[in-house]
């Protein structure tokens, strides 16, 4: 067990942030679905973590508090955290675009550490 | 509201009403050409001044889903020719794709108040029609691609003739459009579905629908015959580019007997040779045919050195083109109906395929024994772009000019020719006919092309210039509709121009069988697909010849 | 329910870049409102069902209910007086309303951009440098024997994408379907859409580019050492796999999500799946496509390239438009601190931009058109309540492939759409410049200075 990980965090879409943010980017829903992580039993257990705790998101940029979901091995590696789109992860973009126009959203490296009580 | 405007003092070249460079009086009342006005809102002195009527492109590409992605994939040659706005007009970007506002003033600064985009897919109609939306000025119309439409060739594989007819009038109906428009007949079955191969004889049977490029051709002409259509099917020719498609061209201008026909840039189909080889001049052989079968019209496609953008729906063409310097190129396939490929592209003096490109469309021009069936075009932006249309001018008349051109070109491409034997030069009055009359009457424009009472009051006042470049590139007055648009050289008015379509009538007993197809093979709803009349803003149908079968 | 009920047939769902248009609509126009969206899936039934009409004013200036007429006039204030405003959005309103809201920046000489600039903006810059062999997506049906998606998950993001157009539907040349097709799915995570893939390969994060390179060696012939496995995870048994499917098929697609354009790479990633689509032209008919996301982005990049010449982050601040995306782009307009003002369309840039973006949005004057409430509007001087396009407006939309659809209303909004506000801020911007010019000028270099 470890106090804290390196991850490499992707946002992306998912059905449910497509259906609540109909409801209303306002609303209780598309805030839950959008603040809500996705992260291997494996990581899960390494960082002592069990379904629905709150962890803390961290870089460079800047830090949230999301809760954490469990997905299989086989369906998402270790060191993967995915997260739907939203408020949460863009506390975490850099704002440099490199000369693009696009922040990157997809494999930021965060640290992740469980926030107690 | 127009104005009612009286120019007097002005050279007029009206060939259709044979007025060749006499003094007169112009009158115009309600954006039309009247006998007399009293009491005019402004007179305009023409005194040294060329009038002639609004020029007509009867072949660019101006608008549409090919020109918008040509459009977004060059904003390097955007970048070095910006198009400012001014209180009257819009900003954009001009470069040899210019944007939509960019382009229709920028006909207008020629003198063109008429232009006709050559090439949309039937899928792609309502977003042309946005985009002629968006170019001012001009009025403009589209030619709708059905050479290569699966429903249609299996029409005609099953010998439903009368079917095909009624389709083929649904079609446009459906699109607004204003006549059909066939390129590379029957080659994009084998591009799309045969690992990128083409079709090479105009008697060559389609492994799957089992029809010939022939076959395909003589029932658009039938169609458009039986129609009585203002303009006959616009045919880009099997072959194009390749050398020794002359025989192509001349089989199918044969093809038509003495029914109507338009053929598209003939000089891109105008090489003797065999493929594989380098290209020679059939441009003899090609506007002696021409000349003798006054049922043909064509536009000349002549190529100007310089950049150019390749945009065509004959894919393989393009695909071609592309392996020469293996750069950016698109290839857009439109379900069930087209190909697409496009490329930037540059014509240069000194490579012996495209001088002699060059020296060909000029053979062409000066060859011609009637002006009023070979018409003035670049392929804009194919051949080059609309605005080289003044040097285009300055070489059919300007003989010394043409000898210093000839000087800097491949010379080994000339020898191949007999450009330099030709002596001609175009007086103001061909000129008038190859960009205005010849174009209006091959398009079946009743009221555009002339100056005669009830014409429409679209009108450009040249200065006076030895140097014809100069002076075709920019009018002291246009007039469209009968607005004063550019006053003294400069824009002192917007205007957003008609879109000019046709509407025959068909046999409702077609749509059940044609929305049958569109459920199993398309990818929108067939009730979406049809254009409504909201997508035509200010608009005009062109009557056919005959009543409808 | 009412008993007042009417059927819609071909609607058109706007939720998505699919714009799904056989949705047959049950409207109850008593409670103003959907009930029923049949041929929707999981994201258009939420579309559909929650749009309903809400008991909110049309108009707000700083917080507090005003009429429309008075938010026009303010927001053609801010708009004519910033030095540097923006317009960004577009991608959820119609291409009419798209058409006016260029029409007012090239007026006020401001900065125009879409979402496409943090979407596909860098497979937009990939296709001015490589172009791109696409189609249409019935081709895809009609023709496809292989399908291959990289870098997304459709069936979470666009849910019909497979069933509709590219995978089960039987076609002119695909008479079985599914069953005359191979699917591929390239990803970092084993997504929802995996069950569909004949071939799933898992990708490491991050590695795309050398992924796709490694594809376009083997396509052309070339060795590549075996340590590819350890730098993508996907081994060269399994490329050469791919190679093989990829030039021996009959007509094959490539399908590219967000997972090339948001990661380290950026626009070299869509560039190499561009080019390696076009390199397998040499051996039979290969096609891509990007999988646009809302439901008129690709006719926001259409309008605008076609008024403008560039598709995204234009600048009109010379009087003629410029593009330069890195400078023109809206997160770095904000986060560089250059807008003094802004009109956010149809668009929530205050929950899905960088913070340091979202914390200048805050610091100078916002006008928002949305149909709901959103972070951005409410940090709004100006907030308009617009009605929803394709449910309370028709108007045009663009399928991700570039296909026009006329949409059809379903019911009446009590609220404005977007094409009718901006017309109304255009005048008005325009009734501004004009009294501010001087007497006499015809060029707009006579103009002062928006000051």
């Amino acid at each position: 067990m470890t106090e804290r990980m390196l991850m490499l965090l992707i946002a992306g879409r998912s059905s449910e942030q497509g259906t609540s943010l109909n409801k209303g980017k306002l609303k209780p829903e598309y805030q839950r679905v959008t603040s809500t992580a996705e992260m291997n039993e494996q990581d899960m257990a390494r960082l002592d973590l069990k379904d629905g705790d709150r962890i803390r998101l961290s870089n460079g940029v800047g830090e949230t508090t999301v809760t954490c979901t469990p997905r299989k091995i086989t369906d998402l590696p270790s060191g993967i955290i995915f997260m739907p789109y939203g408020p949460s992860s863009s506390e975490l973009m850099e704002s440099d675009t490199a000369g693009s126009g696009m922040p990157i959203s997809k494999n930021l490296t965060v640290t992740v550490e469980k926030v107690s009580g | 509201m127009s104005d009612t405007i009286c120019i007097i003092n002005g050279s007029v070249y009206d060939p259709a009403n044979n007025i060749a460079g006499e003094i007169r009086t112009l009158y115009v009342r309600d954006g039309r050409m009247v006998d007399a006005v009293s009491e005019p809102a402004r007179t305009l002195d023409a005194q040294g001044m060329v009038i002639m009527p609004g020029g007509v492109d009867i072949h660019c590409h101006i608008a549409g889903p090919k020109v918008n992605l040509a459009r977004k994939l060059q904003p390097e040659d955007h970048r070095r020719d910006p198009h400012p706005g001014t209180i009257f007009t819009r900003s954009g970007s001009g470069g040899v794709v210019p944007s939509t506002f960019a382009t229709g003033y920028r006909y207008a600064t020629l003198g063109y108040t008429t232009a006709m985009e050559a090439a949309v897919t039937p899928i792609g109609a309502r977003h042309t029609l946005e985009e002629l939306h968006d170019t001012p000025i001009i009025d403009k119309g589209f030619y709708i691609l059905l050479g290569n439409n699966i429903y249609l060739q299996q029409l005609l594989k099953e010998g439903r003739k009368e079917e095909f007819h009624h389709a083929v009038g649904w079609w446009i109906n459906s699109t607004k459009s204003f006549t059909t428009k066939l390129v590379n007949p029957g080659g994009d079955e084998p591009w799309k579905g045969r690992r990128n191969s083409n079709v090479s004889d105009l008697d060559e049977k389609n492994e799957v629908f089992g029809i010939t490029p022939r076959e395909i051709i003589s029932a658009f002409i039938d169609v458009a015959d039986a129609y009585g259509f203002p303009h006959p099917p616009h045919v880009h020719c099997n072959n194009l580019g390749h050398s020794g498609n002359v025989r192509t061209t001349l089989e199918t201008m044969k093809t038509a007997g003495d029914r109507r026909l338009h053929l598209a840039h003939i000089q891109f189909h105008s090489y003797s040779g065999e493929p594989g080889q380098n290209p020679g001049s059939a441009a003899r052989d090609i506007i002696d045919y021409v000349n003798a079968h006054p049922n043909i019209t064509c536009d000349v496609g002549q190529v100007m050195f310089g950049k150019s953008t390749i945009m065509t729906a004959d894919a393989p063409l393009a695909y071609m083109l592309r392996g020469i310097k293996k750069a950016k190129w698109i290839n857009a396939d439109t379900e069930c109906e087209s190909g697409c490929g496009i490329l930037p592209f540059s014509y240069q003096e000194k490579i012996y395929v495209h001088a002699l490109q060059w020296a060909i469309g000029l053979e062409l021009f000066l060859m011609s024994q009637d002006p009023w069936r070979v018409i003035l075009s670049t392929d804009h932006p194919n051949g080059g772009s609309f605005q080289s249309y003044p040097k285009l001018i300055r070489l059919l008349m300007d003989r010394e000019f043409r000898r210093q051109e000839i000087a800097k070109v491949n010379k080994r491409a000339i020898g191949k020719t007999v450009l330099p034997d030709l002596d001609r030069e175009y007086n103001l009055n061909e000129i008038a006919i190859i960009t205005r009359a010849g174009p209006a009457r091959a398009l079946g424009l009743t009221n555009k092309g002339h100056l005669g009472a009830g014409a429409d009051a679209d009108i450009t006042v040249y200065d006076e210039n030895p140097d014809r470049e100069l002076m075709f590139s920019a009018p002291r007055y246009v007039i469209k509709s009968g607005n004063l648009i550019i006053d003294n050289h400069e824009f002192c008015a917007d205007f957003s121009g008609r879109t000019l379509h046709i509407a025959p009538a068909y046999d409702e007993s077609i749509v059940p069988s044609v929305r049958t197809f569109f459920e199993s093979y398309y990818s929108i709803e067939f009730d979406n697909y049809a254009v409504d009349d909201s997508y035509l803003h200010e608009h005009e149908v062109i009557p056919l010849s005959r009543a409808a079968t | 329910m009412s008993n007042n009920l009417r059927v819609v047939e071909n609607a058109t769902c706007t939720f998505c870049g699919c714009v799904c248009d056989d949705m047959i609509l049950t409207v109850d126009d008593t409670e103003k409102r959907i009930v029923k969206a049949k041929n929707a899936c999981v994201l258009g039934r939420a579309w559909f069902a929650e749009h309903t009409i809400e008991d909110a004013p049309a108009a707000m200036i700083s917080g507090k209910p005003a009429s429309v007429d008075d938010a026009v006039a303010e927001a053609a204030r801010i708009l004519v007086e910033a030095r540097f405003p923006i317009i960004y959005g577009l991608s959820d309103t119609t291409c009419e309303a798209q058409r006016q809201a260029v029409a007012i920046t090239d007026m006020v000489r401001g900065n125009i951009d879409t979402t496409t600039s943090v979407c596909h903006g860098p497979s937009g810059l990939a296709f001015q440098g490589i172009g791109e062999s696409t189609m249409t997506l019935g081709e895809v049906k009609n023709r496809a024997d292989l399908v291959v998606y990289w870098g997304g998950n459709p069936a979470e993001s666009h849910p019909r994408h497979f069933t509709r157009y590219t995978v089960t539907p039987k076609g002119m040349f695909m008479p079985n379907g599914k069953k005359d097709r191979t699917v591929v799915l390239v990803d970092v995570r084993r997504t929802p859409s995996a069950p569909v893939a004949n071939i799933f390969v898992q990708l490491k994060p991050g590695k795309d580019f050398e992924l796709l390179w490694a594809l376009r060696a083997r396509v052309k012939g070339r060795e590549i050492k075996a340590d590819i496995e350890e730098i993508t995870g996907v081994s060269l048994a399994v490329i050469d796999d791919l190679v093989q499917r990829m030039k021996t098929c009959r007509y094959g697609v490539l399908f590219f999500g967000m997972g090339l354009t948001m990661t380290r790479g950026r626009h070299f990633n869509s560039g190499a799946l561009l080019a390696l689509a076009t390199d397998l032209n040499e051996f039979t008919h290969f096609v891509a496509k990007p999988v646009r996301g809302h439901g008129n982005v690709t006719g926001a990049d259409n309008v605008v390239s076609w008024q403008t010449g560039y598709p995204f982050g234009v600048n009109f601040s010379r009087g003629y438009p410029r593009f330069n995306p890195g400078e023109f782009t809206t997160v770095d307009t904000l986060s560089r601190g250059d807008a003094d003002a802004a009109m956010i369309i149809a668009s929530d840039p205050a929950s899905n931009f960088p913070k340091a973006a979202i914390a200048h949005l805050r610091r100078i004057p916002v006008i928002t058109l949305d149909t709901k409430p959103t972070l951005t509007s409410s940090l709004a001087r100006v907030a308009f309540r617009t009605s929803t396009y394709g449910i309370n407006t028709g108007g045009t939309v663009y399928r991700m492939d570039d296909v026009p659809i006329t949409l059809r209303k379903a019911f009446d909004s009590p609220f404005p759409d977007d094409e009718t506000i901006l017309r109304a801020l255009k005048e008005k911007v325009q009734e501004l410049l004009r009294s501010r010019m001087p007497r006499g000028a015809k060029s707009a270099f006579e103009l002062p200075l928006s000051a």
